[in-house]
């Protein structure tokens, strides 16, 4: 079993910019050890510069950032992304990233280097375990497997560190509903191991599924947050992002239609 | 046709010495993205410590010494120079490496002055006859230790936790970053192991039928450049063949060069370049570079 640490995430008063462009401005939350947590809003609110941040990779993107990072009681700001992993976070990149020219069991390995061989190698099997699929394409590049292939391979590649905290960015992106149903399934049951999850998304149907808590983020900042059923029942949350209108759909109706007329 | 021969298998020897060199070139470039022109120092100054130091401690000692010092000499430039250049761009720091290489290179040249050293390897001038073919010892060595090196290169590249770090770098840095991989040791990695193989480069490049190092040793080194080039520079196979491309065209050029005299003296030195320009303008990318760089 991974070793569970039992240790909170929290990021506070967050304020990221790349030059003159501010992406964050004091943003505030925490993923309680264990938890899943859900990260919601459009493109551009911030939700890649937050998993960032949090992962040290903001200097491949020329950004800088102030405020308070920590997990279980240490300071992540500052470190470098190897460092980040090193304490137990690891992140799952949006669009996948699987090392493409090389084999699906290559990018296990490059997931697990930082961990002793034999750790390494058990790490593997559960993996295997978790996605019988990446056993049997051990051999393949991973470039030539299907998009929600490469989603668990990238999904599994990060699982080799061990994590104590997962951060995914969009991983059912692009993926036909089974698939991203398949994925979702996986997430609940990583984190029922004992594995904090941190998930942005823009499927928010899924993401409130599965998360306890969530925090809407509009232009850099938290716009809405509270528990995962209650933003699910927030009308505010139906109608922008869950696309449903209810009774109010005459009264929408009415209203988008200059818009469409214009 | 013996001429023939004997000048293809030198061509193929010094070929296999070339891309000792174009593959550190490379190895740099795939882990940094960082285009090495200090590289022809890196190699005098390997050459030039075993040269001096050979007749204190004997050939092998020396060897293993020069082979260490350069690889600690390009380590060094990585860690105090380019890994502390906070520039934006991977073009400048390619210039930045024009300068480590006009400072190295001059302080080396002063040190040699107009000397030429033996590197005292224990070949000397043996010449080995097969079937009408004579060939130098020293070829027969160079091309045995080049396939070796660049055979168990290739295999810790393959299958060691060093070549697959590299390999996931080279491909995405950002991501190998996020999977924990510390990426300064990996550049750390991938200059020492450059400085070392071009320091026994060096060593060939020096030895029979070459009188001796001295100060026009890392001129030789530039014809690795267009090995590297022609080869794709982030394609490890791209610069085995390009040295081979380079070596064997080099040789029979020389080789030849009274039947070419139209084309005037020096052909040999000219040809790998002119090889290179018409490689590139087929396939810019080189023969087995990517094609189109991604970036995300």
């Amino acid at each position: 079993m991974p070793v569970t640490r039992l240790t909170d995430l929290t990021v506070g008063d967050l304020a990221v910019s790349y030059g003159p462009v501010r992406a964050l401005g004091g943003l505030s939350l925490r993923v309680p050890a264990g938890s899943i947590v859900a990260v919601l809003g459009a493109n551009g609110a911030g939700k890649t510069t937050l998993l960032r941040a949090v992962s040290g990779t903001l200097r491949f993107h020329r950004g800088v950032s102030r405020g308070v990072i920590e997990f279980g009681g240490a300071r992540l700001s500052g470190l470098s992304a190897s460092a980040v992993v090193a304490r137990g976070i690891v992140q799952v990149p949006e669009g996948r990233r699987v090392f493409a020219r090389m084999t699906v069991e290559e990018n296990l390995r490059a997931g697990g280097l930082g961990r002793p061989r034999k750790a390494a190698r058990l790490a593997r099997d559960r993996v295997h375990e978790l996605f019988p699929v990446l056993r049997e394409r051990a051999g393949q590049r991973a470039g030539l497997l299907s998009g929600g292939e490469q989603q668990m391979l990238a999904i599994g590649r990060a699982l080799m560190a061990e994590p104590a905290a997962l951060l995914l960015d969009e991983p059912t992106l692009g993926l036909a509903p089974l698939v991203a149903a398949k994925i979702a399934e996986t997430i609940r049951e990583i984190n029922a191991l004992g594995t904090s999850v941190l998930l942005v998304e823009q499927n928010v149907a899924m993401a409130l599924s599965l998360a306890s808590y969530a925090y809407v983020l509009e232009v850099g900042e938290v716009a809405l947050e509270g528990p995962a059923g209650e933003l699910a029942a927030s009308d505010e949350v139906r109608r922008r992002y869950l696309g449903v209108a209810d009774a109010v759909e005459g009264r929408l109706a009415t209203r988008t239609l200059p818009r469409w007329s214009a | 046709m013996t001429t023939f021969l004997e000048l293809l298998v030198n061509g193929i020897s010094i070929g296999a010495v070339y891309a000792l060199i174009a593959l550190g070139f490379v190895v740099i470039f795939k882990a940094t993205e960082v285009v090495n022109f200090a590289h022809a120092s890196l190699l005098l100054a390997g050459g030039y410590l075993v040269a001096r130091l050979h007749p204190l401690v004997g050939f092998w000692p020396a060897l293993l010494l020069g082979v260490s010092a350069a690889a600690v000499v390009a380590a060094l430039i990585e860690f105090l120079i380019i890994r502390r250049a906070n520039v934006g761009s991977h073009s400048v720091l390619a210039i930045v490496t024009i300068g480590v290489d006009i400072v190295l290179t001059t302080e080396l040249t002063r040190q040699i002055g107009t000397e030429v050293l033996a590197v005292g390897d224990p070949w000397a001038d043996s010449v080995v006859r097969v079937g009408g073919i004579t060939v130098a010892e020293t070829r027969i060595v160079a091309l045995v230790t080049a396939s070796l090196l660049i055979g168990a290169f290739l295999l810790a590249f393959k299958y060691t936790g060093w070549g697959v770090a590299m390999r996931a770098t080279a491909e995405d840095a950002e991501t190998a970053a996020l999977m924990g991989i510390r990426l300064g040791r990996v550049s750390l990695g991938a200059w020492a192991v450059a400085g070392g193989l071009a320091a026994v480069a060096a060593v060939f490049l020096c030895v029979f039928p070459t009188p001796g190092l001295d100060r026009s040793t890392s001129l030789a080194a530039i014809k690795a450049f267009p090995a590297a080039i022609l080869g794709g520079l982030d394609s490890t196979t791209g610069a085995l063949v390009g040295g081979l491309i380079v070596g064997v065209t080099e040789a029979l050029m020389s080789g030849y060069q009274n039947d070419l005299a139209f084309l005037g003296r020096g052909i040999g030195d000219v040809a790998p370049f002119l090889v290179m320009i018409v490689i590139l303008l087929i396939r810019p990318a080189g023969l087995f570079g990517t094609k189109e760089p991604a970036r995300v």
